[in-house]
């Protein structure tokens, strides 16, 4: 028995001995490394990544001639793994890439874990950097570093159903009050479609409601929050979209509703144009901003989109600075808008495809109306992965809670963790 | 004294194995449960801090955590036992019947056995859709969504959960019961007992071993159940109602990085599943069969 016990502790000191792993994070050459060499970037992979590799490849072939003896060698990650993908680069320094393309609500979680490197620098080196609109270049910076540089944005708008608005005689909604009248109409005079498609679990659809009626994300139980909230669910009730059927839909459940024809309207994002047009709603629907509370007014979208960044390990970032500022230029922005349909950061670019494509002229106009953004803290990963704001949504359409009870425990959540 | 070092260098290559996949990532859990590590202390950002209990207590101090460990244990009760009786009920059944139907039952068990948890939670998903689903046509309630009631929502997941899982009981019981001597039945059937007393009063303490092994097994599967929930419920239901420990742990701690707490949360769950698993073993010695 005493042997059997020694030989316990024997290995319990043997085992205390090993504590979790943490790496420790490579210093980058300070002079901008080597001129010359390979250069590997990441991208995201996507369901339809021909269009985005021919651009790409183009650029990169614009790079390695104007670099000579350097190889571009790119890697398109799977976006739902991007995340382990990410954490794996940050532990294992040497099989890190040089440029990388990020999600913008990644980035405080990647900034905090000291993955990425400072690219203001090279922006202001970059003669198309001041083009960068202050809100996308907010959108990229963490703690007052500026640690990617916008690659495109998207936000949503709302679509409708030209056909059923011209057969009910319905105006294009210039207010939340009129949106919700012409949803009701709808439903009440078609009851096998939804008048707008809204969803418990669609975030970015509710987050404009409450923006609009001047609260936050880290003021959920402020009088203004709790308006806006109430404001968007009040939509998710029998006279528009039955919480039965609503309560539980993604953003992308909402798609599917307005491009198979099963709903007048419908929050959408410019990146969602193709999914519409392969539906029954194609060549029947327009777009317009979302309307704001005050008539005339536009409800603030969220800018979601992706980074160009450059990581903290590379042995390369000078070389780095210029690939990117290259892919990220006015060039290859307004190319891949024409391959992908992404809307373009910098202005003279989204000038470019406004002139030649009518359709994004809602979107731009959203944008310029000003966007806004998740909290930039390591703590908004935490609030999105325990799905604060869809549970405090639910709450509220099922009946769960009052909009008071369900912002108020909500409000504690951001709190605590933005707080951490 | 030889003697007596034989039966431990007989079990080093099983503790080596042992200790290799079991102690030490559990000491891992529970160190890491105790420090405060996160993304940013994995991969150096941040310095790696003691912390103490302090995870614990964040946990323990959350009402959620409560509700969700009731949620659980309830959920996880009720499918052990409808599994068992299900399995059990089966079991049985193989036994008395003849040998065609008996092989197409345990093959049709044998296939829900073998589908994988996603792909089966997906599949009992578009029986059940709301607009589209069979069943739904079948009922003629196009429009019900069998996951807006917090109970319906756990009845279907747990249909789904004791679909994958009894094959496992009904096939170990159905052994078990073959193993009986069949002079001990055809006794109690001389006797005059009936179907239900001969399985309460003889197949029941004879199988004592078999079922506690499957009993255990389906309280570890179903307190754990994670798939089923996480598929069918899209990640906990409406305003999380149907949260399980698991899904729970994924959520709260290892979608965003917080490693910390997400051991504290392992920790937890490993203790109540041993407490359990001791006190079922020590019910069953004290009544006096040994195992």
């Amino acid at each position: 028995m005493k042997l059997r016990l020694a030989t316990a502790a024997a290995l319990a000191l043997t085992l205390t001995a090993c504590a979790p792993s943490t790496s420790t994070p490579g210093a980058a050459p300070s002079d901008g490394g080597a001129r010359t060499g390979t250069l590997k970037v990441w991208l995201f992979d996507e369901p339809n990544r021909a269009p985005k590799e021919k651009v790409v490849n183009e650029a990169v072939a614009e790079f390695t001639a104007a670099h000579q003896g350097t190889k571009v060698d790119i890697a398109y990650i799977a976006v739902d793994t991007r995340s382990e993908r990410f954490k794996g680069a940050f532990n294992d320094p040497a099989s890190a890439p040089d440029v990388v393309e990020y999600g913008n609500t990644d980035l405080p979680e990647y900034a905090a874990a000291g993955g990425l490197a400072d690219v203001g620098p090279a922006v202001t080196a970059w003669s198309e950097g001041a083009d960068l609109s202050p809100d996308a270049k907010s959108s990229a910076t963490y703690e007052g570093t500026l640690l990617g540089v916008p690659w495109y944005v998207g936000v949503r708008a709302l679509y409708y159903r030209t056909d059923i608005f011209q057969e009910l005689g319905l105006k294009v909604p210039t207010s939340i009050a009129e949106l919700t009248t012409a949803a009701r109409t709808v439903r009440a005079k078609k009851p096998e479609l939804f008048g707008v498609a809204v969803g418990g679990k669609y975030t970015y659809a509710a987050m404009p409601f409450v923006w609009d009626a001047g609260g936050d994300i880290t003021s959920l139980n402020s009088a203004q929050s709790r308006a806006g909230l109430k404001a968007y669910t009040d939509l998710i009730a029998d006279d528009n979209c039955p919480p039965q059927q609503c309560a539980d839909l993604t953003g992308g459940k909402t798609v599917d509703l307005f491009a198979s024809g099963k709903a007048a309207m419908g929050i959408l994002g410019n990146f969602n144009r193709a999914a519409v047009d392969a539906g029954a709603a194609k060549g029947k629907y327009a777009v317009v901003p979302l309307p704001g509370s005050k008539p005339g007014s536009i409800a603030p979208a969220f800018a979601g989109g992706n980074n160009l960044g450059i990581m903290k390990n590379s042995q390369r970032p000078a070389l780095a600075a210029d690939f990117l500022t290259l892919l990220a230029g006015k060039k290859y922005q307004s190319e891949m808008y024409d391959a992908m349909g992404n809307l373009p950061t910098l202005k003279s670019a989204s000038a470019v495809v406004a002139a030649k494509d009518k359709f994004v002229e809602p979107f731009i106009t959203t944008i310029s109306n000003g966007t806004k953004f998740v909290p930039l803290d390591p703590g908004w990963g935490k609030i999105d992965a325990s799905a604060v704001l869809p549970t405090m949504i639910e709450k509220v359409a099922t009946g769960k809670s009052t909009v008071e009870q369900a912002t108020d425990e909500a409000a504690k959540q951001v709190d605590a963790a933005l707080t951490k | 004294m030889r003697q007596r070092f034989t039966p431990l260098w007989l079990l080093l290559p099983a503790a080596v194995v042992l200790g290799g996949l079991f102690l030490y990532p559990m000491y891992q859990l529970g160190l890491i449960s105790v420090l405060d590590f996160r993304q940013a202390q994995v991969s150096g950002g941040q310095p790696t801090r003691f912390v103490g209990l302090d995870n614990y207590v964040q946990l323990f101090t959350d009402p959620q955590f409560w509700s969700v460990l009731l949620a659980t244990v309830g959920f996880a009760a009720a499918c052990v036992v409808a599994t068992l009786a299900v399995g059990a009920g089966l079991a049985v059944l193989l036994t008395r019947i003849s040998r065609v139907p008996r092989l197409l039952l345990s093959l049709a068990a044998m296939a829900a056995w073998a589908v994988p948890a996603v792909s089966g939670s997906t599949v009992w998903m578009f029986l059940f859709d709301t607009d589209l689903g069979f069943v739904n046509q079948l009922l003629g309630t196009e429009g019900f969504n069998w996951m807006y009631d917090r109970y319906s929502a756990f009845a279907l997941v747990g249909a789904v959960v004791v679909w994958s899982s009894f094959p496992f009981v009904m096939v170990t019981l159905y052994a078990g019961i073959e193993a009986i001597s069949r002079s001990v039945l055809e006794a109690a059937a001389l006797d005059g007992a009936s179907t239900w007393r001969t399985f309460w009063q003889i197949m029941v303490p004879m199988l004592r071993p078999v079922l506690a092994v499957v009993v255990i097994q389906s309280i570890i599967w179903d307190f754990k159940i994670f798939t089923q929930i996480y598929v069918m419920t899209r990640g906990g239901g409406l305003a999380g109602q149907n949260l399980t420990l698991n899904v729970y742990a994924y959520q709260q701690a290892f979608a965003s990085s917080e490693y910390g707490l997400g051991s504290a949360i392992g920790v937890v769950m490993m203790l109540i599943l041993l407490a359990v698993t001791v006190l079922y073993l020590r019910t069953l010695r004290r009544s006096g069969e040994p195992l």
